[in-house]
């Protein structure tokens, strides 16, 4: 029982508190200037949104101390640097690396001279040549890591529950049927009873890897891992591979040479096939980027209206939003995950297919 | 597009390409594998199961069946023997009562016979004692007929003209 207590009080936390933190961050703006602009909030919300290479909490905005823990980066640039990101001072100073000078810009690294300046083209876009590998650990790979981690953990731990008796015990219970979802509603259905075992991991794996991250982006420690185009394009790029690996004799036969049709025809639709070859893992892409980045900004957005129309009407009135918005990205965040791979599992489906009737 | 391609981050892509194959495998190895093969497991026990009730139930009802057919042929035996029974000693019965009254007759007509041979011999003895009777009644009668002379005389007489006259 006080169990329960307390993982529901953390829990009600951890879901109110991105107000509390844009309330705490606006607060100490107000004694200020006695208003928060849009500008704040759509600058709040597009680093909200971004991936960063330190680990912020929040910041007091009075004593201008930032709250959270570096993170280290890794660049190559003609050699490898690595150094920790405490080091940029929040894009306040330079750091030099075996003889190379890096900013941030925009939460980005680029190369820059002695002074921190970055070479910008004319639309103040720093130029290609500032531009450096950078494989750092930032916030976004660190979550990734600390999700998978618990994703491996819930799941193993699941796993072993089997071993004292086929009936499932513990974590294994509630995890059972959404394996079985993903298995008998997913799976078998769009890759057929006869081919659908071997692609169950990675099916498995990105379903809950994409909702648990989900989740976690609705949480306010800003857990950013799918509206970043880098993910998705991860995530869709295995998609398309494991499609044209497994693509049967059949699949091919249909995007270049498709049966049952007139040859003019089959000559207009090969290239149209095969385009559709790389929009379906593009769509995917996408699809899942611009859901969870268009929930973050819009629900971000109306909590900052209550700091924006801080009277008895409005305020009220948008944190109602903001709560019914919550509970629909919940919905969105199994939904997405589900479509992404419910969509997987119908391109291995057509890869693996056999038309006997043609 | 453009701002697509500026969030675009070869570390991150990277990242998250390597850590999601790495927990791909991980979780291959020590989660899915086990998971879904205790799930096949117990669905192929739970189908095992069903299908041994199945039979269970059907070997049950055709036990039932039997049972129900062995009783009724026992029920049917048992009529066709009390039947049988009660058509014998019906049989028995009326052969009895035959018997009886034949028996009865043939005694009726040994007595009738004896009684016609006792009667037969009471009459034959009845005739003797009778002629027995006669002849010492006319012994006594001629005795004492006979007592007085003359009248032997008489008799012989009376004889004599008898015989002259034949």
């Amino acid at each position: 029982m006080q169990v329960n207590k307390l993982s529901f009080l953390v829990a009600a936390l951890l879901f109110l508190s991105p107000a509390l933190v844009l309330a705490s961050d606006n607060h100490s703006h107000k004694e200020a200037s006695d208003e928060v602009t849009k500008e704040e909030i759509n600058e709040y919300i597009q680093h909200h949104i971004q991936d960063s290479h330190d680990y912020h909490l929040f910041t007091d905005e009075e004593s201008g101390t930032h709250y959270g823990f570096p993170l280290p980066v890794i660049i190559w640039d003609d050699g490898l640097h690595t150094f920790m990101s405490s080091k940029f001072h929040h894009g306040e100073k330079v750091v030099e690396s075996n003889g190379k000078y890096y900013a941030l810009h925009h939460s980005k690294i680029y190369r820059s001279d002695t002074e921190g300046h970055i070479e910008m083209d004319e639309h103040h876009h720093p130029v290609m040549s500032a531009r450096v590998l950078d494989f750092s650990i930032t916030k976004n790979v660190l979550n990734i890591m600390a999700i998978g981690l618990l994703i491996l953990w819930m799941f193993s731990k699941a796993a072993r529950s089997y071993k004292n008796g086929l009936a499932p015990t513990g974590i294994a219970k509630f995890l059972e049927p959404l394996v079985l979802f993903v298995r008998d509603e997913i799976a078998r259905p769009n890759i057929g009873e006869k081919h659908y075992r071997k692609y169950m991991g990675y099916l498995l794996t990105v379903f809950f890897f994409i909702w648990i991250v989900n989740l976690f982006g609705l949480t306010p420690i800003g857990v950013n891992i799918t509206n970043s185009i880098s993910v998705t394009f991860g995530l869709a790029l295995l998609t398309f591979i494991i499609t044209q690996f497994s693509g049967k004799k059949e699949y091919w036969m249909h995007i270049f040479w498709m049966p049952g049709v007139p040859v003019l025809i089959k000559i207009i639709l090969a290239p149209i096939e095969l385009l559709g070859v790389f929009i379906k893992p593009f769509a995917l892409m996408i699809r899942l980027y611009a859901n969870i980045t268009a929930g973050h900004i819009v629900l971000m957005s109306i909590i900052g209206l209550m700091f924006l129309y801080s009277n008895w009407i409005g305020a009220p009135l948008s944190f109602g939003l903001a709560l019914f918005l919550s509970i629909i990205e919940l919905l969105v965040a199994a939904l997405q995950a589900y479509i992404f791979t419910m969509l997987t599992a119908l391109y291995f489906g057509s890869a693996v297919a056999e038309h006997n009737e043609h | 597009m453009e701002k697509l391609l500026n969030d675009f981050s070869v570390g991150l892509f990277f990242w998250q390409t390597l850590l999601f194959l790495v927990l791909l495998f991980l979780l291959r190895r020590y989660a899915w594998k086990p998971i879904l093969n205790s799930v096949n497991e117990r669905e192929a026990s739970v189908k095992k199961s069903l299908d041994e009730a199945k039979n269970a139930r059907e070997e049950m009802e055709r036990l039932q069946a039997d049972n129900e057919k062995i009783l009724k042929e026992a029920r049917q035996e048992r009529d066709t023997i009390l039947k049988e029974g009660r058509e014998m000693k019906e049989k028995i019965i009326a052969d009895a009562r035959d018997k009886a009254s034949e028996e009865g007759a043939k005694l009726v007509e040994q007595a009738k016979v004896e009684i016609e041979n006792q009667k037969m011999a009471a009459l034959v003895d009845l005739k003797n004692q009778v002629a027995e009777m006669s002849i010492e009644i006319a012994e006594k009668i001629l005795r004492q007929e006979l007592a007085e002379g003359n009248k032997q005389e008489e008799l012989v007489q009376e004889q004599l003209k008898d015989f002259k006259l034949n």
